[in-house]
């Protein structure tokens, strides 16, 4: 019985990254941008998180979480964003593939965060060595009072505030996508750019704005995962393959974010899973940890053979959008 | 509307560029994205750059051995990078040359495991026959679904990396030595069997040799043979194809296939030519930047060969100045993500021609 | 529109257009094929940019850039291919890209949506989503959402080109309502009959050239004929008498569904005589598409069969076979299909290359050869006068008529005994249109049987010995069109509807 609240808490703990990853790239998607540079943008906004925090820390006398919390959170999201800034303005203005371009941004991404990791590493004195555990405390602050409530306390309110504003921002990108103006005409320039374009949106704004936000969920993921999950610290390649499997989320959620928040609680039971049964022998752990790509590949097969209009990925994916093209 | 105000810039697609011009885009591309590789280091580290780039060039093609080291890297790229060529020129988004390639060579890894005492020549044709069958595997699975049912083969292919590198995991388990280190460490270290031989002496050749060979032999299958240019109608339009009566599934099986077994001669290098072991970061992200190399030389296997140098070679010379320079080894993957960036970036001006608009511009 | 100037590369598409629209009327805009009336609309639409000239609103010179600022402006267009996004629902694509709240409140929305529709006689379901709709419930969402938004000049591309008589009708009723109320109306046309019914004045376009603007009761077909090809030329096509007329191809019973299920063809037979043109009349959509591709082995056959009677009086079953196993029977069927870059031909190849796609598999060699299509290829650039820079040179860039100028020379070249041709000269000017009729009669003299599928019946009734019509999928009849008037045939292009209505 504890063994089962233990495992639900770690993979509400796991899915964090996730659904951050999955909503970000869902948002992207929806303006027709396939964004592979997810498993980079993650890197980026955790590397420069925990940058900030470290270098406040080192200079202030007393530092105070708070502050460290917002200084970390911001550069997370300009890092992030950038990453999604320069992979915006390769595929939307100049065209480029986007497929490759985000490989190309996971490349950099990921280099980029190893080499400040490693460097900042260094600074510190040695690998793990890092430590910005005022800013930590701040992000892994738990719901006072509720926490302490027997059995739900510690499986659902022990979390730190990235965990409930992942949930929180599951729901508003869904009221965003289903229920406002701008949502409408997101999804519609991910369907129909062309159509977008001759009803009054403004297609290049939507698709920049869309994915550079996106960017941002996909930099807060990389940025719970260092500060929450680790506790402020760095390990190069630490993520693991996070990225590519927020990516698999999108598709196993089909493209809503709803869908994400209980797929991304699936995604990281699954992950962790290898843990919790006993008597798996380690060459069987390996093959549980393929669990969530292989749960993604059945969804997608399936998908695939119930051709349903609304579950299909959004009809301009992948597409660059040229007004004058003839 | 008071102010009248017009578009500043326009933007016209070109009817066509001469080679020659496209060429010195692109390389007014590699040059502006040196300067801002440049512009990095000096702001990182506060070295001089041009110390920077003679350390790169030291550390590519300095010695003898990184020399060749450069040279055989740069085939494995290529040999990747070939694998992934006939799928796109499909259309097919085959991103799994990762999971092809490490597939592979878990394959040939295993042959030279469990054949260690089997006569030496049944070691020797085993081993790349595994790796090609195991490559071809994993190529054929998101093809025989994107046939049946046109499942979506960008995240289909995606997924697989992953799986294979779970399955390695999971043979690592058994092959690791010393037990409970996770490592499989040099396999068969003292009898060689199933190694690549040396070739005059050169260790290093025979991959090389392999792989130019399969790009020549691969240039003319996609250039001249009956089912190249079946290929090349498929991926332009599969309604074409099947008007001129060819078999679209078939094609895009038949074509993953060999995309795949291609990913598997590139795996069986890496365990048996130059790695000889097995482990999850073996291939260590070539299948994606391989997919880069493919993409840049436009699906010439020929152009290829030289992008795939230029990538490896400031991989080699980025690691050189790490060590010299005291700073880690990941600063090649940032310089590598800008040059792509660059070059990626370039092809705009190559398609696209970019006019400013005067103001009571007269007619014609 | 002053002086307006277009280039797309090296095509001029608009020639210093002046062209004035006022309040209250309908406007044509008329023009063959090609003749620029589309880019030019699109100018004040906001799609394109004009490389020069002055647009003037209500004596305001304006600057539309973008189709936002042709809305703002009050100008909505109706584009031939719908701009619509299609798993959203009605009522979503009409409010789209407009101002307001952040919140949609959908109610309020669907209830102006109904008051709308009220005002001009439309009927509309505002929660369907459009994929369920058929073409002219498409084009009815479109016209609201234009004047949802408040449009009071209205540019109509080739909106009848998908209706059927009784829609088109209804959807003049409300064009003229539109008037009434003060709204300006354009609409992009190259049929004359709707111009003289419809507009109150006309503009016509010439090779990218305004040739002046007449009132429409000052016209007639003849004087808007000439205004509109330049020169008087006659409409006649030659109709050589058949010889040797035998069966050659014999369908019964086709059946056939699309992707989502849907029947498209309908137990639909036929009869094609070598020696004979064919010709298959229809409202768009109606299954010409299906029927021709069923016969072709390109799409799957539920139920019925098709046979051919080779000259040599053998009976071959082409029932379910694929084009390639119809090939290899050695049944020489020729097609050029309607969507010709994306289906008859490969766009970035070159004609050498083009021309290969129906013989490559030739020999036993693993490798293809090269030289027989490259000759064959410089023979059809000669014979047709195809205007390429070579034979290397991709056919997606050439123009129109010079694609289709490719495709039905590489399709006779086979040397078909059955040649299926859909909409041949769409997108053709009348030059290259009286070369395809000219080779289409040509091969009828061989004795090859025709079946040819066209929008224009004025065409087809003086190009083709019988007409099959088509409707919903269902073969209404079979006439003679020596004989026949075009008001029967449009009758039965719309029987079918009548009776399930």
């Amino acid at each position: 019985m504890n063994d089962i609240l233990v495992f639900v808490q770690k993979a509400i703990a796991q899915s964090v990254p996730l659904l951050y990853g999955a909503n970000g790239e869902i948002l992207t998607q929806k303006s027709g941008n396939l964004n592979l540079g997810v498993p980079g943008m993650m890197y980026m906004g955790g590397i420069a998180g925990l940058m900030g925090a470290f270098y406040y820390e080192r200079a202030a006398a007393v530092p105070s979480p708070v502050a460290g919390m917002l200084i970390a959170l911001l550069c997370a999201l300009l890092a992030s964003g950038l990453g999604a800034l320069i992979y915006s303005l390769l595929t939307i203005t100049l065209r480029a593939d986007q497929n490759v371009t985000g490989l190309a941004l996971t490349t950099f991404g990921m280099g980029f965060g190893n080499f400040f990791g490693g460097s900042l590493s260094q600074l510190a004195g040695g690998v793990g060595q890092i430590s910005t555990a005022v800013t930590a405390s701040a992000f892994r602050a738990k719901i006072p009072w509720l926490c302490d409530l027997p059995v739900v306390g510690s499986v659902l309110f022990s979390h730190g505030f990235l965990t409930y504003f992942a949930l929180i921002s599951a729901v508003l990108l869904n009221a965003f996508l289903y229920h406002t103006r701008k949502g409408l005409s997101l999804r519609s320039v991910g369907e129909n750019p062309a159509t977008a374009d001759a009803a009054g949106v403004n297609v290049t704004l939507s698709k920049y704005l869309a994915t550079v936000v996106g960017g941002m969920f996909a930099g807060l993921g990389g940025l719970f995962f260092v500060m929450e999950y680790t506790g402020g610290t760095w390990v190069n390649n630490g993520f693991g393959d996070r990225g590519w499997l927020a990516i698999a989320l999108v598709i196993f959620a089909r493209w809503r974010p709803l869908n994400a928040v209980w797929g991304s609680v699936l995604f990281g039971g699954l992950y962790i899973l290898y843990l919790y049964i006993h008597g798996l022998d380690r060459s069987m752990q390996e093959i549980f940890k393929a669990l969530p790509y292989l749960v993604t590949l059945a969804v997608l097969v399936l998908t695939s053979l119930r051709k349903k209009r609304e579950d299909q990925p959004p009809a301009g994916l992948g597409r660059p959008y040229f007004r004058e093209e003839r | 509307m008071s102010a009248v105000k017009e578009p500043l810039l326009h933007i016209l697609k070109r009817d066509g560029i001469h080679p020659a011009r496209a060429l010195m885009i692109r390389l007014a591309a590699v040059l502006a994205s040196l300067v801002v590789c440049a512009v990095v280091i000096v702001l990182i580290t506060g070295l001089n750059p041009l110390e920077v780039y003679a350390g790169i060039w030291d550390g590519a093609v300095g010695t003898n051995r990184r020399m060749w080291v450069t040279f055989r890297d740069a085939a494995i790229l290529l040999c990747i990078g070939l694998a992934v060529t006939p799928a796109f020129r499909m259309r097919f988004w085959n991103i799994g040359a990762e999971g092809q390639t490490l597939a592979g060579a878990m394959a040939a890894a295993a042959v030279m495991i469990y054949l260690r005492d089997a006569p030496a020549w049944a070691v020797y044709a085993l081993c790349p026959l595994a790796g090609v069958a195991a490559g071809m595997l994993w190529g054929l699975l998101p093809a025989v679904c994107k046939a049946r049912w046109n499942t979506n083969e960008t995240l289909f292919t995606l997924m697989l990396n992953y799986v294979a590198t779970q399955v390695v995991s999971f043979g690592i388990v058994y092959w690791e030595n010393p037990k409970g280190s996770n490592h499989v460490g040099l396999i068969n270290s003292s009898g060689r069997q199933g190694w690549l031989p040396d070739l005059a002496g050169n260790g290093y050749l025979l991959p090389i040799l392999i792989v130019l060979t399969l790009t020549a032999l691969l240039y003319i299958y996609m250039n001249f043979t009956k089912q190249g240019y079946e290929i090349a109608v498929v991926g332009e339009s599969e309604n074409t194809a099947r008007y001129a009566g060819i078999r679209v599934s078939r094609v895009i099986v038949r074509t993953m296939a060999l995309s795949g077994a291609m990913a598997g001669v590139a795996g069986y290098l890496l365990t048996c030519g130059v790695g000889h072991t097995i482990s999850t970061s073996l291939v260590g992200g070539r299948g994606f930047t391989a997919i880069v190399v493919a993409w840049l030389a436009k699906l010439n296997p020929l152009a290829m060969t030289l992008v795939a140098f230029l990538l490896v070679f400031m991989q080699k010379g980025a690691n050189q100045i790490a060590t010299q320079f005291g700073l880690n080894e990941n600063a090649s993957e940032i310089l590598t993500g800008i040059i792509l960036f660059f070059v990626l970036g370039c092809e705009f001006f190559i398609r696209y021609r970019v006019a400013v608009r005067r103001r009571g511009e007269g007619v014609k | 529109m002053r002086g307006i100037t277009k280039r797309f590369g090296s095509v001029l598409a608009n020639d210093r257009v002046d062209l004035t629209v006022r309040r209250g009327e309908i406007l044509s805009v008329l023009g063959e094929n090609g003749s620029g009336k589309t880019s030019l609309m699109n100018m004040l639409a906001g799609i394109y940019f004009p490389d020069a000239g002055h647009i003037y609103l209500d004596g305001q010179e304006v600057v539309i850039r973008s189709p936002k600022d042709a809305a703002r402006l009050g100008i909505g267009m109706i584009h031939q291919h719908f701009k619509l996004v299609d798993v959203l629902t009605a009522a979503e694509n009409i409010i789209l890209g407009m101002e307001g709240g952040l919140r949609i409140d959908m109610r309020a929305v669907e209830s102006d949506i109904r008051a709308l529709s009220e005002k001009y006689g439309f009927s509309i379901e505002p929660r369907r989503k459009i994929y369920e709709m058929s073409v002219s419930q498409k084009q009815t969402v479109e016209i609201v959402k234009m004047l949802y938004r408040g449009a009071n000049i209205l540019i109509l591309d080739e909106p009848t080109a998908v209706l059927t008589p009784q829609e088109t009708r209804r959807l003049f009723d409300v064009l003229r309502n539109m008037r009434d109320q003060g709204h300006a109306v354009v609409i992009i046309t190259h049929k004359l009959d709707e111009v003289l019914s419809l507009s109150d004045r006309v503009t016509v376009l010439r090779k990218g050239r305004s040739i002046g603007t007449v009132n429409t009761c000052d016209a007639t077909v003849r004087s808007l004929t000439e205004m509109m090809v330049g020169e008087k030329i006659s409409l006649d096509i030659e109709r050589p008498e058949p010889v040797g007329r035998a069966l050659r191809l014999k369908a019964e019973g086709l059946s056939c569904v699309n992707r989502e299920g849907r029947a498209v063809l309908c137990d639909a037979s036929l009869e094609a005589y070598s020696g004979e043109i064919l010709g298959i009349a229809g409202i768009a959509g109606s299954g010409q598409k299906e029927l021709l591709e069923a016969i072709a082995g390109l799409v799957p056959v539920q139920k019925g069969r098709v046979a051919y009677v080779a000259p040599d009086g053998r009976t071959h079953e082409l029932t379910r076979m694929s084009a390639s196993k119809i090939r290899d029977l050695g049944v020489r069927l020729a097609f050029v299909p309607e969507d010709r870059l994306g289906m008859g031909l490969v766009a970035s190849m070159g004609m050498t290359g083009n021309m290969m796609l129906r013989t490559y598999r030739r020999g036993r060699s693993l490798f293809f050869e090269r030289r027989q299509p490259r000759t064959l290829a410089e023979q059809i650039v000669q014979k047709l006068q195809v205007s390429t820079p070579g034979v290397e040179w991709p056919v997606g860039r050439l123009s129109g008529g010079n694609v289709q100028k490719v495709l039905v020379g590489r399709e006779i070249a086979s040397a078909p005994q059955v040649l299926m041709v859909a909409y041949p000269v769409r997108g053709l000017d009348i030059n290259a249109s009286h070369i395809i009729y000219r080779l289409l009669n040509e091969q009828k003299r061989a004795g090859v049987a025709i079946l040819c599928v066209g929008e224009d019946l004025d065409v087809l009734l003086s190009l083709c010995d019988r007409i099959l019509v088509l409707a919903d999928g269902h073969v209404t009849g079979v006439r003679d069109a020596r004989t026949v008037s075009k008001e029967e045939i449009g009758l039965l292009m719309t029987s079918r509807k009548e009776a399930q209505a």
